[in-house]
């Protein structure tokens, strides 16, 4: 490839940085505003770029966490702190319960020969399209009412999982069905059951697609708001979710609310950054057959 | 042994039962039961089984809803306008791209931000910047020494900005997949047409276009499906506001739930949605059938000339 690297006009450099700009630009505002102090927000003579940094607004955020107390804290409000930490459990629990049921149920699939790959990649593209205001309603009202299961962790994990299941078990079926079936057999003659097979044979090998699932899922869990603003009482309530509630009041503290936006932007940036080429494959895999 | 042939038996059954068990009860039960809902008169401080059978008046009411019908239009119109402007620069910026340069893989990693990012803070960028007093366009503008722009608070600029925040979102995902089409492209055909002396611009409209019709299409819908289930973005910069002007049908059925409390009718709003979006998908599943037996008859017909 970089053979055949021929000079190109310059002209598109300049389109590419231009593209670069602009979509990391708003987000280096959101980055540059959560430095700033309020009153540096609404001085019209300050740049948006340039200015006396500070990190009083992650102070303020994650006050519940510091060892020392910040100054300029009057009253550390503990909302967010929590917050951040159940976001944090629903993420992590729900992508484990997800990533384990989805992939023994996508190795049935692949090696016992049940339905076609085709229902599932099916079930996937129908699951895609239910948007989760639809979802709404019913789920409120099941778990509220049939399983008691509002306000409480496990109503907000189980969703997520059921969620993400058919899109996990779809993009671990194409990476099962890659694993040589000689090595299963040569286990199996040396006495392995069914289930030894599958969690020190297959596993290992399937890791890459693990990780791309687990990326996907705990993404979707991490930014979700609709169903976790039905379903979360006062304790169990996660970042997004705490984001709308604080921007329906009048006064915004803007240095304040966007370094809570970092924070939860933090980790799908850095997801990008380390599997960008996962992400990719697995957003082009429902188009653009391959 | 025998208990051991059994167990093979059953495992295939045991590694799918948990998954088979969520999904029946997460995920099919709640819309099944959706259905269901969408025929009573239902608030949040009753059981269903209070509820009272209504039979289609929700829908009815629904019809006869001046709110609901400009919603749906307004759902319409935007997802119309954002998936239109999203295909024509993703389609032509991948298209102005696809040669070998060497910022690609930055611009294509950078490129995918904006999707990872929770929707709520996309949100809150935009709300930001979008500020009447301190957000970076008005005070651009004014320190040009224009007059500033209502951008959330007049109902025309309203739409159009959630338009601009919606292509900055996910231009870059029709641009991807785009690309990655153009780029599994037969090179025999282009270079021909090349030897022919095709131009630039015929070889992008006879043959690039043409061949990567089917992925355009297939992408073509999975945005729009994308585009009805907008939701956070929008709550976040407008709420629906100023007057309906941005309330687009997810964001009103979340709102007839959790402000108006009106579970029934925000079912039966829920149950529109998912039809017309089923009608999507019904008809991107039976494109991709008609394709793929085009692909088999030409195939079969080539291999019959072979013989």
């Amino acid at each position: 490839m970089s053979a055949q690297t021929e000079k190109q006009n310059p002209a598109f450099y300049a389109l590419i940085a231009a593209l670069v700009v602009m979509s990391v630009g708003p987000i280096a505002l959101m980055l540059a505003t959560s430095f700033k102090t309020n009153v540096d927000v609404y001085d019209a003579s300050v740049s948006a770029f340039f200015f006396s940094p500070t990190i009083k607004n992650y102070e303020t955020v994650l006050c519940n966490f510091l060892w020392y107390e910040p100054a300029h804290v009057d009253y550390c409000d503990p909302t967010f702190g929590r917050a951040l930490v159940n976001s944090l459990i629903v993420g992590l629990i729900s992508t484990g319960l997800t990533l384990t049921i989805g992939c023994m149920a996508a190795y049935a699939l692949v090696r016992f020969k049940f339905m076609g790959r085709g229902a599932v990649s099916m079930t996937t593209l129908l699951m895609r399209m239910v948007p989760p205001a639809v979802l709404l309603v019913p789920v409120f009202g099941i778990w509220t009412f049939q399983y008691g299961l509002d306000q409480t962790y496990a109503g907000i994990i189980l969703i997520y999982t059921a969620m993400n299941l058919p899109f996990v078990i779809w993009i671990l079926q194409s990476f099962i069905v890659q694993v040589p079936i000689q090595l299963e057999e040569a286990a199996r003659m040396d006495g392995a059951n069914p289930f030894q097979v599958f969690f020190l044979v297959v596993l290992p090998i399937i890791q890459p697609g693990l990780a791309a699932a687990a990326i996907f899922t705990f993404r979707i869990a991490w930014n979700e708001f609709l169903l976790a603003n039905a379903l979360s009482g006062r304790s169990t309530r996660t970042v997004p979710v705490t984001i709308v509630n604080s921007i329906t009041e009048y006064d915004i503290n803007w240095g304040v609310i966007m370094a809570t936006g970092m924070l939860l932007a933090i980790p799908p940036i850095l997801f990008t950054f380390v599997a960008s080429k996962q992400i990719i494959t697995g957003m082009t895999a429902g188009a653009v057959k391959g | 042994m025998s208990v051991a042939i059994k167990a093979n038996r059953l495992t295939p059954y045991m590694f799918l039962a948990p998954a088979g068990v969520i999904l029946v009860f997460a995920l099919l039960y709640p819309i099944g039961y959706m259905v269901y809902a969408s025929f009573l008169d239902w608030s949040p401080s009753q059981r269903i089984g209070q509820a009272e059978f209504i039979g289609f008046r929700n829908y009815v009411n629904l019809w006869g809803d001046e709110a609901f019908r400009e919603s749906f239009w307004v759902t319409i119109r935007f997802a119309a306008i954002v998936v239109t402007l999203e295909m024509f620069l993703g389609v032509g910026l991948a298209l102005l791209l696809d040669r070998n340069l060497k910022g690609m893989a930055v611009l294509r990693t950078v490129f995918i931000l904006p999707m990872m990012i929770a929707p709520i803070v996309v949100g809150l960028m935009w709300r930001y910047m979008y500020h009447p007093t301190v957000g970076i366009f008005n005070r651009t503008l004014k320190s040009m020494g224009f007059e500033g722009v209502p951008w959330l608070s007049d109902s025309t600029w309203s739409f159009i900005a959630i338009v601009i925040a919606d292509v900055w979102q996910w231009t870059p995902f029709i641009f991807i997949l785009a690309l990655a089409a153009m780029q599994s492209l037969p090179r025999s055909a282009l270079e021909a047409a090349e030897i022919d002396g095709a131009s630039e611009w015929q070889k992008i409209l006879l043959i690039k276009l043409p061949l990567m019709m089917p992925v355009l299409i297939v992408t073509l819908l999975l945005r729009l499906i994308d585009a009805f289930k907008v939701l956070e973005v929008i709550l976040v910069l407008t709420n629906g506001g100023p007057g309906l002007s941005t309330e687009i049908l997810a964001l009103r059925i979340f709102r007839t739930a959790q402000e108006f409390q009106e579970l029934g009718e925000a079912a039966a709003m829920s149950n529109l949605l998912l039809m017309l979006l089923m009608a999507l998908t019904i008809g991107m599943f039976a494109y991709n059938r008609v394709q793929e037996a085009r692909v088999a008859r030409q195939r079969a017909a080539a291999e019959k000339d072979d013989d």
